[in-house]
């Protein structure tokens, strides 16, 4: 994806994660990183999963992508438990540079206080939060 | 994740085709320097396939002219430079009287009693002062340093030859050989050398004419290749990267650059050379790839003794591939460690080197 993009249904975190809320269950949300995430690691040829059923904290580190030049942790928008891994991205790391809202997503978590949510940014916020 | 602009850092002559091209710049050594246009990937596999051309203005340059020339070399540099004919290149290592390593560097005889040395922009003021000190014992050896007079290129690649001859005006020099051409009308000195594991020549110029030279090679298809594309491709080919894989703490021997010393022609650092090559090394450097998920980097600790001093995810083998001192007895190839990559043990084997070869 060569062009900045940041869809209008997604919330965004501050370190460049995004969530998308399930529709049907608003307990359960998709996370990956965002473009300007995938932009600034350059090609990434490694995502390094957590196992499922592990938990993880809003604002810390729950997996690491590596690109060629560099590790960098990826962190949780929203705290929760894994309940599903994107596998296709182990044997193609590089769909998080491609398609980072779609086939590049991260994880599945089932949230443990939906009520963070409140606290990341729409769209817009995130946008303008960008440097330059 | 931004990287505000710092004033202070340097820029070669070609800055401005850099950004105009949309590369990524960055701070390496106090230059701001491309570390990718497109991506390190496609820039990789342009070198290994086609032609790439690197900006490596940052490298420093230092002349060392007169009768004792020779001698000062001979004296600082732990390769025998009696064997440079004039015209040649040689590569050395510059050691401290302990054996660690100042840095790692070629040398082209110019002229009967001239020479050139290319230094890491990193290392370039510490070697000038050591190049200096060292020339008090040799009155008749000057020594100038050249950093400013210079910009150089490396055009590199199975086409770059045929791209570099294109705009030349007689044949280019062989392998391990430099001498002047005309390139596109400007003056440069052909170097038969490069850092990449592929044919290709380097090329050093006035500053003013660096730009006028690329672009015409750019324009015969050589790809613009940035420092992350560098670093990949000498790694594939095991060529090692100052401050990675060559440190002060670490002599040329362990390092697998005994080939490149001498000991026979009294360099500073010789008896403490000869001394490790007697006794054997207690680490050697040694490439490996990691056999499974997973890529090391530098300063990743091995099960059992040692470091990862460089590692990365190879473009050509799709693998995570480095360099790492390990016990001797760790060092023969086929030998399995386990290396602690931020708490998760890699399973990793030691290969031969250059792990990356033409046709494999």
């Amino acid at each position: 994806m060569a062009q900045a993009s940041y869809p209008d249904d997604l919330l965004y975190h501050p370190d460049h994660d995004w969530a998308r809320i399930d529709p049907a269950d608003p307990a359960l949300a998709t996370l990956g990183i965002t473009w300007y995430a995938q932009d600034s690691l350059g090609e990434v040829v490694f995502f390094d999963p957590p196992a499922v059923g592990s938990t993880l904290a809003k604002d810390s580190s729950y997996a690491e992508v590596e690109s060629v030049k560099a590790v960098s942790d990826v962190i949780a928008p929203l705290s929760g438990e894994i309940v599903e891994v994107n596998d296709a991205l182990s044997e193609n790391a590089a769909m998080i540079n491609e398609e980072p809202y779609d086939a590049g997503w991260l994880v599945k978590v089932r949230m443990s206080d939906p009520s963070e949510r409140d606290a990341l940014m729409d769209a817009a916020a995130y946008m303008a939060s960008l440097p330059g | 994740m931004s990287s505000p602009a710092t004033p202070m850092l340097r820029r070669t002559p070609l800055f401005e085709r850099h950004e105009a091209a949309g590369a990524r710049l960055v701070d390496f050594a106090g230059w701001e320097m491309p570390v990718q246009y497109t991506g390190v990937r496609e820039e990789h596999m342009a070198v290994r396939e086609a032609c790439g051309i690197f900006d490596v203005s940052h490298m420093g340059e230092i002349e060392t002219s007169g009768p004792q020339a020779l001698e000062l070399l001979q004296r600082l540099l732990s390769n025998d430079v009696a064997a440079i004919a004039v015209g040649g290149a040689q590569y050395s290592v510059l050691c401290r009287e302990d054996g660690g390593v100042l840095d790692d560097l070629f040398t082209y005889r110019l002229g009967a009693e001239r020479y050139l040395t290319v230094t890491n922009a990193s290392n370039h003021e510490r070697d000038l002062a050591w190049f200096m000190a060292g020339a008090e014992q040799f009155p008749r050896a000057v020594v100038v340093d050249r950093i400013d007079d210079y910009a150089m290129l490396a055009v590199q690649g199975p086409r770059a030859r045929e791209i570099v001859q294109a705009i030349s005006d007689s044949p280019l020099p062989e392998r391990m050989r430099a001498d002047e051409r005309r390139l596109g009308g400007e003056q440069a000195l052909v170097c038969g050398t490069g850092y990449t594991g592929e044919d290709g020549v380097e090329l050093l110029c006035e500053p003013g004419a660096a730009g006028e030279i690329w672009d015409q090679l750019a324009r015969r298809g050589a790809v613009p290749a940035g420092l992350g594309a560098r670093d990949t491709l000498r790694l594939e080919a095991c060529f090692h990267l100052y401050g990675n894989d060559l440190s002060l703490e670490r002599g040329p021997v362990e390092a697998g650059l005994a080939w490149c010393c001498k000991e026979d022609t009294g360099f500073i650092g010789a008896d403490a050379v000869r001394a490790v090559r007697d006794a054997g090394p207690a680490e050697k450097l040694v490439a490996f790839e990691i056999d499974g998920p997973g890529i090391a980097r530098q300063g990743n600790p091995i099960a059992g003794g040692g470091e990862v001093t460089s590692g990365t995810q190879s473009p050509c083998l799709g693998m995570g591939i480095g360099m790492a001192y390990v016990p001797a007895a760790a060092a023969p190839v086929g030998t399995r460690l386990e290396i602690d990559v931020r708490g998760k043990m890699r399973p990793a084997v030691v290969k031969e080197k250059p792990l990356y070869r033409k046709g494999s």
